[in-house]
């Protein structure tokens, strides 16, 4: 693994990571959300392990990739099913607004849960084939180099 | 009421998301899996139970006016196959929880099974073309995921040519949708069918063929069917089941609502080309599973014959015609299932699904023999078993509009039906074993919980026989909401025709 390639993703990774979530709440009216938020969170982290290893990458992630997936969908879901408790149409947009100290008046809805949830469901799917694919990768190469090994002795 | 609509769609998919968060638990996600088709199936017949009196249930998703937004649609139709559908999808899932190896499950089988059916429920109660489009990707990539889970020779083999195909059918439809909506700026259903007359024959003869090749892929349709008998005999028998028993059905759903609904208001007259291709459909089928030395194979081909006899119904283009493809329809789901499953745990006991190599069955399981024989008599369309009936309204309804070649047709395939069944159980049951069979051995191979699906499926196939008046009864209400689409499009867009 080059060394370049380390220095660089121990900078990159946090802007990637911070402009994942920065996309991710300007979807609501412009140009985002969290589809590509994930994506690009997902390419922050698949960054990791191709600069350092898979075993290190899914230690910073902490959760397996396939916890992300469910909890986001479950997100995504319970966002759209609030509506339906209150007797409304499934996935109807509900709004309260929050009132939080320094920050003032805040307009939180529905929405942005569901978008929270596609954004985990995002990572979730991508990490577990990034991972996957990688570990095989791995798995061959290493088996091959065995193999290269076991031949030389002889 | 509206939540009803949405419930039997987000129950599997929770599920599925609960299976996610557990994904090292294996029994957990099994039981899950089974709590969940549970709970679908109750949903399923609270649905079906507020419309079968006639009562069209609508909801537009997000609360956007009808059409703008999403609008999920439930009729008697469609809510007859959604109750088909967790119907099923309980059967199967009982059937796997006892059937499906751990290396399987521990790829995530049960809740790709649960998306399968969450897929096949949405486009039943989908009113939107494009939403159609997208259900169909559900299904179409869980059920890629289940041809091929397990990843043995044949499956990839089999799975390449369903995805292969199935691909090309889905950018049909959508290239088909795109035209559509070019020309009429709209893809809600109900708003298609006010708009679509406006448009020349010269536009709509051809899009109304583009859906047709579309959804004939989906439904095994005559010169399209390849795919079907090359890729269903492929994955464990309850993959294969849930395959056979729902989603060829959907392409058939599809047609019916597309060409009732849709097209019913151009001057486009496919009716004689549809009855064509089911006869061309029942022969091919019927002929074919006559040729087949594999069980599973045999079945492939009695899926496509009988999807011929459905969409004759279609083709005939009367309220009872209509109905007769409903009831058929009803029968065809339940009776395909029930003989994947029963020919499952026959592969299980004889270790192959060879009939040159199958046998003796009779001695060491006579109540299996017996089994079968109901469904397998339900396909044919003998008398006190529901397919039957089915076939009676069909034929009933070409008499009374002078079709007889395709009327003639739908009886020989129930005679080759009748022959390819003899035959099935002659060489599994009645013939000597090819081999000394070890009985004590195979009565544990069996497995009790296998047998729970089969008779609950069997005794369906003899209730739908015995109360064959009241399930008409119901196909004419549903056929009767298709076949005068203002009530539907009443309900979608609140305006009358």
């Amino acid at each position: 693994m080059s060394l370049i390639l380390r220095t660089a993703t121990r900078y990159l990774m946090p802007l990637l990571l911070l402009f994942s979530v920065f996309l991710l709440f300007r979807g609501h009216n412009k140009p985002g959300g969290g589809f590509i938020a994930g994506l690009v969170a997902a390419a922050a982290f698949s960054l990791f392990a191709i600069a350092n290893d898979v075993r290190a990458a899914r230690a910073l992630v902490r959760v397996e990739p396939q916890t992300l997936l469910g909890a986001g969908l479950l997100l995504a879901l319970m966002s759209g099913l609030l509506a339906s408790f209150g007797g409304g149409d499934f996935l109807t947009g509900v709004w309260g607004d929050v009132h939080l100290p320094l920050v003032g008046e805040l307009a939180l809805g529905t929405p942005l849960f569901f978008d929270i949830g596609v954004y985990f469901v995002v990572i979730g799917v991508a990490l577990m084939d990034v991972f996957t694919l990688a570990e095989e990768t791995v798995a061959e190469e290493t088996e091959l180099l065995n193999a290269d090994k076991k031949e030389r002795r002889r | 009421m509206n939540t009803l609509l949405i419930l039997p769609l987000i129950t599997p998919l929770m599920v599925a998301a609960v299976s996610f968060l557990v994904w090292r638990r294996k029994a957990w996600q099994k039981w899950l899996s089974v709590g969940g088709a549970c709970m679908s199936f109750v949903w399923a017949c609270a649905l079906f139970e507020s419309v079968r009196d006639g009562e069209i249930l609508t909801m537009q998703a997000g609360g956007w006016a009808a059409p703008f937004g999403i609008s999920l649609v439930a009729d008697t139709f469609a809510a007859v196959m959604v109750l088909l559908t967790a119907t099923m999808g309980l059967a199967v899932t009982i059937y796997a929880v006892r059937s499906i190896d751990e290396r399987r499950a521990a790829f995530g089988f049960y809740p790709i099974l649960q998306i399968l059916l969450m897929g096949v429920t949405g486009a039943f109660l989908t009113g939107d073309l494009f939403n159609l489009y997208v259900w169909f990707e559900v299904m179409l990539m869980s059920s890629f995921v289940l041809l091929a889970l397990g990843g043995e020779r044949a499956q990839i083999e089999g799975g390449i040519k369903y995805v292969t195909i199935n691909l090309l059918s889905s950018a049909i439809f959508l290239a088909a949708i795109g035209f559509l909506y070019s020309v009429t700026g709209t893809l809600n259903m109900a708003d298609l069918a006010l708009k679509i007359g406006a448009l020349p024959a010269s536009l709509t003869a051809p899009l109304s063929v583009l859906f047709l090749v579309a959804f004939g892929v989906k439904a095994g349709l005559f010169p399209l069917f390849f795919w079907l008998p090359a890729s269903y005999h492929t994955p464990p028998a309850v993959v294969s089941a849930v395959f056979a028993g729902l989603l060829t059905k959907v392409g058939v759903y599809a047609l019916i609502r597309t060409f009732t609904l849709i097209f019913a208001f151009t001057d486009v007259d496919v009716d004689n080309l549809l009855l064509t291709l089911a006869g061309l459909t029942m022969v091919t089928g019927g002929l074919g599973a006559l040729a087949q030395t594999d069980a599973r194979r045999v079945l492939s081909f009695l899926i496509i014959a009988h999807i011929g006899v459905a969409v004759m119904g279609l083709g005939l283009n009367s309220t009872r015609a209509l109905a007769g493809t409903i009831f058929y329809l009803i029968e065809d789901v339940i009776v395909l299932t029930n003989l994947f499953l029963i020919v499952g745990i026959m592969g299980r006991v004889c270790g192959t699904f060879e009939l040159a190599r199958m046998g003796g069955m009779y001695r060491t399981h006579p109540m299996l023999g017996a089994l079968f024989l109901v469904p397998a008599w339900s396909l044919s369309g003998v008398p006190p078993f529901s397919g039957f009936f089915a076939k009676l309204a069909l034929v009933q309804a070409g008499l009374e509009v002078e079709a007889y070649t395709v009327v003639a047709l739908s009886l020989v395939v129930g005679i080759l039906t009748l022959v390819a069944m003899m035959r099935l159980w002659a060489e599994a049951f009645w013939k000597p074993s090819p081999y000394v069979v070890d009985a004590a051995q195979d009565k544990m191979q069996t497995g009790k919980m296998l047998l729970v699906p089969v008779c609950a499926l069997s005794l369906m196939s003899i209730g739908l026989g015995i109360g064959a008046e009241a399930v008409f009864g119901v196909a004419l209400t549903a056929a009767g909401q298709i076949d005068n689409a203002n009530g539907y499009i009443e309900a979608v867009l609140g305006v009358r025709r």
